[in-house]
């Protein structure tokens, strides 16, 4: 099962520099663990004991994992799946 | 009732008016709940106003204080109108990458501004401010990301105006930023009726915005409750300018950008809520009317230039 993965500059140093890259999985943890063993270290950058990193939001097809199921929310063939660092909202 | 005593009192209440032509079928409705209407044009005068009285209540405030806050537009453009008529002096940090026509509103209403680096949005604006804040002990930071009023206004005003005005509301969308209306609204309506689904919509900027981001420098409001909500999508600026100029054409509503990325949310709720067969009553969040962006070309011209146009910019 392909999912799309965008992944931020800030990790870009994992994935030798490129926007966006392949991974299976069914599940948000299997597409993470996919994607370290084709990109060392990206794990531990994303899941921080055994949950996503507080600073850290990944999105199936733009809706926040966390409200969804969180690492066990369920991925799907040709879904995208998008990693970003939390920021403060815009214009407040 | 349309006399006032002054321009502070017509504050909240604003209309929640049925969008007929957008809403996906006759039993899953969305409302727009229309926050233009309020003294300075948006929502913000609703915490804004709140978090002056709350800090004039505890003696922080006090005649001739200078006013101190990280924000990039209309939190600034509140608190610099009720600055000015109430005698106080403000500093807004802003970052540089900020439609022009908010910084000259600000100026007109005579705040003072700072800018932070593009590159930082609006964290850098947060760390810019606490760091001023550490420098000139007598000015009073209101800081509505962690200020409990911000979200108080929100339960006390808007979540009972909406649920007043649309007693069957099942589910509540706007914007995601201070997390104030959320969380503030969210409470209400969870107390005042379980089951209301809390929906956020969030800004995806451009990759200028996140570019610096170091993953363990991030920035969470300190009232975010994620308790509070049900579900959390992230809006690119395409989809957001998509829906806000369908909300003008199909509907009248000439909205801002940060307006369609929430009905881009309803929407998406909506329509689950079609193929699931259940009826919705939807009520979106309007923050502000578009005149403020439109120097950002987000009107005119193809999607895909404005989306183009938008990128790198804070829209919402």
């Amino acid at each position: 099962m392909a999912v799309n993965v965008s992944i931020p500059t800030i990790l870009r140093t994992h994935t030798g520099g490129q926007k966006s890259v392949e991974a299976d999985g069914s599940t948000v943890a299997e597409v993470i663990n996919d994607l370290d063993s084709r990109h060392t270290g990206l794990k531990d950058r994303l899941v921080k004991d055994g949950a996503l990193h507080r600073f850290v939001n990944v999105y199936v097809n733009d809706e926040d994992v966390r409200f969804v199921g969180g690492l066990e929310a369920s991925v799907s063939d040709g879904d995208s799946l998008t990693i970003l660092p939390a920021v403060a909202g815009g214009m407040r | 009732m349309a006399r006032y005593d002054s321009l502070l009192d017509t504050l909240g209440d604003t209309p929640l008016v049925g969008l007929p032509r957008l809403s996906p079928s006759s039993d899953v409705r969305l409302w727009a709940k229309l926050e233009d209407r309020n003294p300075t044009g948006s929502v913000k005068d609703r915490p804004a106003l709140a978090m002056i009285e709350a800090a004039e209540k505890e003696g922080t405030l006090t005649q001739g204080c200078t006013i101190l806050e990280p924000t990039s537009g209309n939190t600034g453009i509140s608190l610099a109108m009720a600055a000015s008529l109430k005698g106080y002096g403000l500093v807004c940090v802003m970052p540089e990458n900020t439609s022009e026509e908010r910084r000259q509103i600000l100026q007109a209403y005579g705040a003072r501004i700072v800018s932070s680096p593009a590159e930082g949005g609006s964290n850098q604006a947060v760390t810019v401010a606490k760091q001023l804040a550490e420098q000139n002990p007598d000015w009073v930071m209101l800081y509505q990301y962690g200020n409990s009023a911000n979200a108080e206004a929100h339960y006390r005003g808007t979540g009972p105006e909406i649920l007043s005005d649309l007693p069957n509301v099942t589910h509540f969308v706007a914007g995601l930023g201070t997390t104030g209306t959320l969380v503030g609204v969210g409470r209400y309506l969870h107390e005042q009726k379980p089951g209301t689904q809390i929906v956020a919509s969030e800004p995806r900027y451009g990759e200028l915005v996140y570019g610096l981001r170091n993953l363990d420098e991030g920035f969470v409001p300190e009232l975010y409750d994620a308790d509070v909500l049900n579900r959390r999508f992230s809006v690119g600026s395409y989809d957001a300018l998509r829906r806000t100029r369908q909300l003008l054409e199909y509907e009248g509503i000439f909205a801002g950008i940060s307006t369609g990325a929430v009905l881009h949310a309803a929407l998406t709720v909506g329509e689950r809520a079609v193929a699931a067969g259940e009826p919705a009553e939807i009520v979106f969040l309007v923050a502000d009317a578009g005149w403020k962006y439109l120097s950002t070309g987000a009107y005119g011209g193809t999607l895909d230039e404005a989306a183009q146009q938008l990128d790198g910019q804070l829209w919402a």
